[in-house]
């Protein structure tokens, strides 16, 4: 494998407190070393990436990569690709797909097909429970050995309490997180988006706060008593925010996570019955957008994760109630954070990268996030002040569902490296993706 | 040429006064063509009209296609069950399959919120909107409003709308419509069944119906479907007749005579006792008949008829 120096970029590393002008030595698939005025070795692919910013792979803890089942709006091939487009080195698969992925098997097909795709690295997340039916546990210890990295019922909740105790005592034994979708069914059945007067003068039934709130509360409650590790997916709420916040002063084992669209949009952005801004949980308001913020700058919340949810256009050209929850976000991420969290000054650029790679990968106990000496060189390089506008034509992503179409973002990847090969470059689609300005 | 506020009437929040009174305005000559012996002007001949309902409706449905065939429209019915919806064609590709027979209106009511509006975006005939899920029913408003209208000024009158707000696009583009005419509007019922945030729209809340009917002119009293129950929003009709039912004994508490409106179907003896609903401040068979003047103003406004001319329409010397 060809030798890569990246020179002269500003490198970000949250796992070694890193942020300085330097280059990066990438050898034999790792990273070689990091420092000022570094050498070329024999035969390097030297990217000159003045300007740029380098910084570890980002890591997303929650995609949907729709195959097996799905492989009309997403394959882990496309899903993959998506990925290293949008900066992120590790993604992992949610496992509802059809069939779940409640078993080794399933587990190997996954693996086996991403590493087809030899792009970004693909990790399955388990079922809790087989078939996701919140009745029997799955088999936690072949899921792990196969190569899951943590389990979840995720598109729903773990259904009963009593199921989710078991679940955070029996995953111990492995050291592996129980992700939770956090919502009570019998308070947002039947509803399409956040209750609230948006709601009501579109006539949409709402989702209350509670239907998060009181699952949060649930699994807070059952972390402390098992001393298991619960992770939240998707994090809409202020309440939601306050509760992890006071759950984690008392050292509860609570991980978080928020997505992009939840930090940047609110129930506005379904006016005019947009079925791109329908997702679960819904888009809330304003306060809740502001707390998600805080508790994303002050740690409360872990990690930027984008709940990547590819549907077919045909499914989203309904109306508002027929169309299926969930966007796109792989495309989008790094452009959505660095306009609406760094350039609002909610977060610096050092703090951003440790909540998209660095600490991503610390919750789920991934080999990634990290630029130092022998790690795997699983790198993005990224223009941080670039405009770009959103065309969704232009995704690699077989979906197109996205909120932000047409919007004016800054950031954008320029390279990614996935164990020290180039994986994705900005001109791949350069013909069709209009240039930066 | 379209009317002022656009090819399509999807509902009232996006009109503005002006364009509610042009339609008050516009009903008023057609209500007497249906007194006739031949109810019938040639405004609308030579227009074809589609009844698009995905929903089962009776009174709606006659209401709009007398109003079609009174204008001398050609009209098709469709519903939902035994069409090609029910076999399962989406909506965008049952609004093309019509476009393309070149009709020029639409009359769609669909359980969706939005579906109406999902149909005027994709579509070139005028639509128009005849109840989309919970979200909006403008023609009933409509005639809501011509009613309370024949009766009282709708300037500065306490309208309460009683019962499941929560459901009914009835309430919402009544609420709209009484606003921007400058009605009070107050809602009355369950709090499980008014819907969040309904007062930032202007509108008071009351939670006892002995209050709102001290309070109101005019009630607007909702249908009670027995689904609520079924869904757990109340826990039975005869204790909801009990304490929100507008019945004649709490009425004779009044401190004025009032207006009641119903928009039908009514369950007697649930929302509302059938001595009020046939005595004397009932209007709501009154609602009925301007149903079909208010939609036969609507039709000819969006056709592209010029309200000037509508009295001299009924007439029938506008060609």
């Amino acid at each position: 494998m060809k030798p890569i120096v990246i020179r002269g970029a500003r490198v970000i590393d949250p796992s070694d407190a890193l942020d300085a002008v330097a280059d990066v030595v990438i050898q034999d698939g790792m990273i070689a070393a990091v420092g000022q005025g570094l050498g070329t070795p024999d035969g390097a692919e030297v990217l000159d990436a003045a300007g740029l910013v380098v910084a570890p792979g980002f890591v997303d803890l929650h995609v949907h990569l729709r195959e097996p089942g799905r492989e009309d709006v997403e394959t882990i091939e496309t899903g993959a690709r998506a990925a290293v487009a949008g900066g992120f080195t590790s993604v992992c698969a949610m496992p509802n797909t059809d069939p779940v992925t409640d078993n080794q098997a399933a587990v190997g097909f996954i693996l086996a097909q991403a590493r087809r795709a030899g792009t970004a690295r693909v990790y399955p997340i388990g079922a809790v429970s087989l078939g996701q039916k919140g009745e029997q546990l799955t088999e936690f210890g072949e899921l792990m050995a196969a190569g899951a990295v943590a389990v979840s019922d995720d598109g729903r909740p773990v259904a009963t309490a009593h199921l989710m105790r078991t679940a955070l005592e029996y995953a111990l034994t492995f050291g592996i997180p129980v992700i939770d979708h956090c919502e009570e069914c019998s308070l947002s059945s039947g509803g399409a988006m956040h209750e609230g007067l948006t709601a009501t003068r579109l006539g949409i039934k709402g989702i209350p706060r509670a239907a998060e709130d009181v699952i949060v509360a649930r699994d807070i409650a059952l972390a402390e008593l098992t001393g298991g590790h619960v992770h939240l997916a998707h994090t809409s709420t202020a309440g939601a925010a306050r509760m992890v916040r006071d759950a984690k002063a008392r050292g509860v084992r609570v991980t978080a996570e928020v997505t992009p669209h939840h930090l940047a949009l609110t129930d506005a952005a379904c006016e005019g019955y947009n079925t791109h801004a329908k997702m679960n949980p819904p888009l809330r308001e304003g306060h809740d957008v502001a707390a998600l913020r805080e508790a994303l700058a002050d740690g409360t919340i872990d990690c930027i994760a984008t709940d990547h949810a590819p549907h077919h256009y045909d499914a989203k050209e309904a109306a508002f109630d027929d169309a299926p929850f969930g966007v796109v976000g792989l495309e989008t991420a790094l452009g959505v954070a660095i306009t609406d969290l760094v350039e609002s000054g909610t977060l610096g650029l050092p703090a951003l990268i440790q909540r998209l790679a660095t600490r991503p990968a610390q919750v789920a106990g991934l080999p990634a996030g990290t630029l130092r000496r022998g790690a795997a060189a699983d790198v993005v390089v990224f223009a941080p002040a670039e405009s770009w506008v959103v065309d969704p034509t232009l995704f690699y992503s077989k979906s197109r569902n996205t909120p932000f179409a047409g919007r004016t973002l800054r950031g954008r990847v320029r390279w990614t490296l996935v164990g020290g090969k180039v994986v994705h470059r900005s001109t791949d689609r350069s013909g069709k993706r209009g240039g930066g300005t | 040429m379209s009317p002022a506020w656009g090819k399509d009437l999807l509902g009232l929040e996006s009109l503005a006064a002006a364009d509610i009174r042009l339609i008050l305005d516009t009903a008023e000559p057609f209500k007497e063509i249906s007194e006739r012996a031949i109810k019938k002007v040639p405004v609308l001949r030579g227009k074809t009209i589609v009844n698009l309902f995905f929903e089962a409706s009776t009174r709606t449905r006659i209401s709009f296609e007398f109003a079609e065939k009174r204008l001398s429209a050609d009209t098709v019915n469709v519903a939902a069950s035994g069409s090609s919806v029910a076999k399962g064609e989406t909506l965008v590709d049952t609004a093309k399959n019509l476009e393309a027979m070149r009709i020029d209106m639409v009359v769609i009511r669909h359980p969706s919120s939005g579906a109406a509006r999902f149909l005027a975006e994709r579509i070139e005939s005028n639509v128009i909107n005849a109840g989309d899920g919970k979200h909006e029913h403008p023609t009933q408003a409509l005639l809501d409003l011509l009613t309370i209208r024949d009766h009282r000024p709708i300037e500065g009158a306490k309208v309460c709308i009683v019962g499941d707000v929560l459901h009914s696009r009835v309430a919402r583009s009544d609420i709209w419509g009484l606003l921007k005419l400058g009605a009070e509007v107050a809602v009355c019922g369950p709090q499980s069944l008014l819907p969040m945030g309904i007062r930032d729209l202007g509108v008071q809340v009351f939670r006892r119906i002995e209050e709102a009917i001290a309070w109101a002119d005019v009630l607007n009293v909702l249908r009670l479907q027995l689904e609520r129950m079924e869904a757990g929003y109340i826990p039975s009709l005869r204790e909801y007749y009990r304490v929100f039912g507008v019945t004649l004994e709490r009425l004779e508490c009044a401190p004025r005579e009032l207006l009641i409106l119903h928009p039908g179907p009514m369950n007697r003896g649930v929302e509302i006792d059938s001595r009020v609903a046939d005595g004397p401040h009932s209007v709501i068979l009154g609602q009925v008949t301007n149903g079909v003047a208010v939609r036969m103003a609507v039709l000819y406004l969006l056709a592209g008829g010029n309200p000037e001319l509508a009295e001299a329409a009924k007439g029938g010397s506008e060609r």
